[in-house]
């Protein structure tokens, strides 16, 4: 009887002709050499980044401003303090616009205008950073005659506005329509319903998306480039020239002097260490959160 | 969230708090429609601003000013002529393009395969934080670690053996010493793939599991229900993740300025120095003043950048879109997730 069973399957397997057969190999061969390429970028440069960064880092690079170029020692305190300068600037304007514009795409949007507005939201996404830079160059630097850390801000506020929005759209969308229905049931006014139902839903789900674009401002360089300019001691003035992480290590990358290409490369180990751990992070909390909405 | 329900008040009655909430919903979408409208304000500032600084440039030279090669912003002998940007800028895309898509496509065809999960998918994991690594680490990795590697190993090797093909060879010969267009192209390859890949893997996971039972029902192999299913299916989804990714690569700018070796050259060789548009913006801005018309020919320069990334981004979700509704996908948004974290 088994014996009788077991022929067709055998039979099928044997049917695939040696061709198609090779042709089959070669692609999941393909397909694997696909996955082995895609891994090998990201080890590659964690690996080299934190190899050549980790020496750069002791106290005095976290602690002091630049050396004269050539001279030992010294660090780049004033790209972080410019760095969390600007950002957190950028990221106080960018989280009530975008958690705002969200809501209204999530709540509010089935209209025609909010059709447009999602769509919108979507090219802005595609803004390519230099131009986010050289639009607010032109709109504020040049106007107010100066560089300064409240002009990089805003230039990261055009990159994450639109970044904030529609994530937060998504992960609002998320929130059961039940809930919603249940408590407009029981007459309870939309707004309060959004504010006091929906949002708390979401919470970390806004969180996540809120630490996805604070990890894209924190690692952006050309905007702060055209905006901020850059500068060589500590500043807090919002309207001055400032410096900035990213901004530190493409000067450095772009000099001959080697304890500053170290520097770079200080700079570059910080920069992947925030970024990964930001956007880890934030993957972790949005998995955990779809996992409880669901 | 309980505790925050509204508590029903019995003598005031219903009407009166229904008039009072009418008046909070009213501001609070007033208030959340103005921010969201806000959204369109930018985009319009934002052209606005930057037609309006390069209507000089534009005005001054013309077509010329796309079709010119000759760039020089000393005053009083000013000329600009942006083809060798424009040139630049499309070459490395393209070259990103064309090394990043078919890897996309294979990656978004294993991870589909894989069930997803945050450790049981090390691979995707791996993939999405390629998107996360901010662009001036790319740079430095590639200026002082991949670019000498380029240099000395892989591009006097692609000349010797593919540079002597007839006529695709003439890409590949030339000088491989300094930064050049490839090595940018390789560059921006690396950092649109994770763009690419998310969302040809959306696309690709619309596909109906139907089909693909069917022809593997019908005894197809991996490679053929590939053809035969996924493919057809997913075509202008993955022409839109391609748009995607080119939309960005033409508007990167650190990692490209800091190994595309900053010249103005135009010719077959791939091994030759290129400049992008991007690129020439971040390096030019400081001098460019209003006294002539360098400020206005970045600016116009920036108006090319934005237009060509604007029609790719919407290009692209028109395309997204159509073929996630086509396959009765829901969210076409899900498709856009990798989006939000790609660095420039």
């Amino acid at each position: 009887m088994a014996s009788m069973a077991t022929p067709p399957p055998v039979q099928l397997t044997t049917g695939i002709s040696g061709r198609r057969k090779a042709k089959d190999r070669t692609f999941t061969l393909f397909l694997w050499a696909c996955g082995v390429l895609a891994m090998l970028p990201l080890v590659f440069i964690a690996a080299y980044v934190v190899a050549k960064g980790y020496p750069a880092l002791n106290v005095a690079f976290f602690t002091k401003e630049p050396a004269a170029p050539g001279e030992p020692g010294g660090g780049i305190v004033q790209s972080f303090i410019g760095t969390g300068l600007i950002v957190g600037m950028a990221t106080s304007i960018a989280v009530p616009l975008g958690a705002l514009s969200g809501i209204y795409l999530a709540e509010y949007g089935q209209g025609r205008l909010a059709r447009g507005v999602r769509f919108v939201a979507e090219v802005l996404l595609c803004t390519p950073s230099i131009v986010a830079g050289a639009f607010i160059w032109a709109l504020v630097v040049v106007a107010l005659g100066n560089f300064s850390a409240f002009a990089g801000a805003l230039s990261l506020v055009v990159l994450m506005w639109p970044i904030i929005a529609c994530a937060t759209q998504e992960i609002f969308l998320l929130v059961p329509q039940e809930l919603r229905e249940g408590a407009l049931a029981l007459g309870i006014p939309r707004w309060k319903v959004i504010l006091r139902i929906v949002v708390p839903t979401a919470g970390a789900g806004i969180f996540t998306a809120v630490m996805l674009a604070v990890a894209r401002g924190l690692g952006e360089t050309a905007p702060i480039l055209l905006t901020a300019l850059g500068n060589d001691f500590i500043n807090i003035h919002p309207m001055q020239p400032t410096d900035a992480v990213p901004f530190r290590v493409y000067n450095y990358a772009r000099t001959p002097v080697l304890s500053q290409h170290a520097q770079a490369w200080g700079g570059a180990v910080m920069l992947l260490v925030g970024v990964l751990l930001l956007s880890i992070t934030a993957r972790v909390l949005s998995n955990r959160q779809q996992r409880r909405i669901r | 969230m309980a505790r925050t329900a509204i508590q029903l008040d019995p003598n005031t009655g219903p009407p009166a708090p229904r008039r009072r909430s009418r008046v909070g919903d009213r501001v609070f979408k007033g208030a959340s429609a103005t921010v969201a409208v806000g959204l369109l304000a930018l985009l319009a500032l934002l052209l606005g601003d930057l037609a309006v600084g390069g209507a000089r440039a534009f005005a001054k030279f013309g077509l010329g000013f796309i079709t010119g090669r000759n760039w020089n912003p000393v005053f009083g002998r000013e000329q600009f002529g942006a083809l060798p940007f424009i040139f630049g800028t499309l070459v490395t895309s393209a070259i990103a393009t064309v090394l990043a898509v078919p890897v996309s496509v294979g990656l978004a065809v294993l991870l589909s395969e894989v069930h997803s999960g945050w450790l049981r998918n090390p691979l995707a994991v791996f993939v999405d934080l390629l998107a996360a690594i901010p662009s001036v680490v790319y740079g430095l990795w590639g200026l002082f670690i991949m670019k000498p590697v380029f240099d000395h190993r892989v591009e006097p090797f692609l000349s010797a053996t593919v540079g002597k093909v007839p006529v695709v060879g003439a890409l590949f010969r030339g000088n491989p010493n300094g930064g050049d267009l490839f090595t940018a192209g390789v560059i921006l390859a690396i950092m649109i793939l994770p763009t690419v890949t998310a969302v040809t893997r959306e696309v690709v996971a619309t596909v109906p599991r139907e089909l693909l039972e069917g022809a593997q029902a019908l005894g197809a192999t991996r490679y053929e229900t590939l053809r035969m299913a996924v493919l057809p299916y997913s075509r202008s989804g993955i022409v839109g993740a391609t748009m995607l990714g080119l939309g960005r690569a033409l508007g990167e700018t650190i990692a490209v300025s800091l190994v595309v070796g900053n010249g103005l050259g135009i010719g077959a060789s791939l091994f030759k120095p290129g400049y992008t548009i991007p690129a020439v913006i971040a390096s030019e801005f400081r001098e460019a003043t209003n006294v002539g018309v360098h400020r206005s020919g970045l600016l116009a320069l920036a108006v090319l950048l934005v237009v060509i990334a604007f029609v790719m981004a919407a290009l692209s979700r028109l395309l997204l879109r159509r073929s996630v509704r086509l396959m009765g996908g829901s969210a076409t948004v899900a498709a856009e997730r990798a989006a939000f974290q790609v660095n420039g």
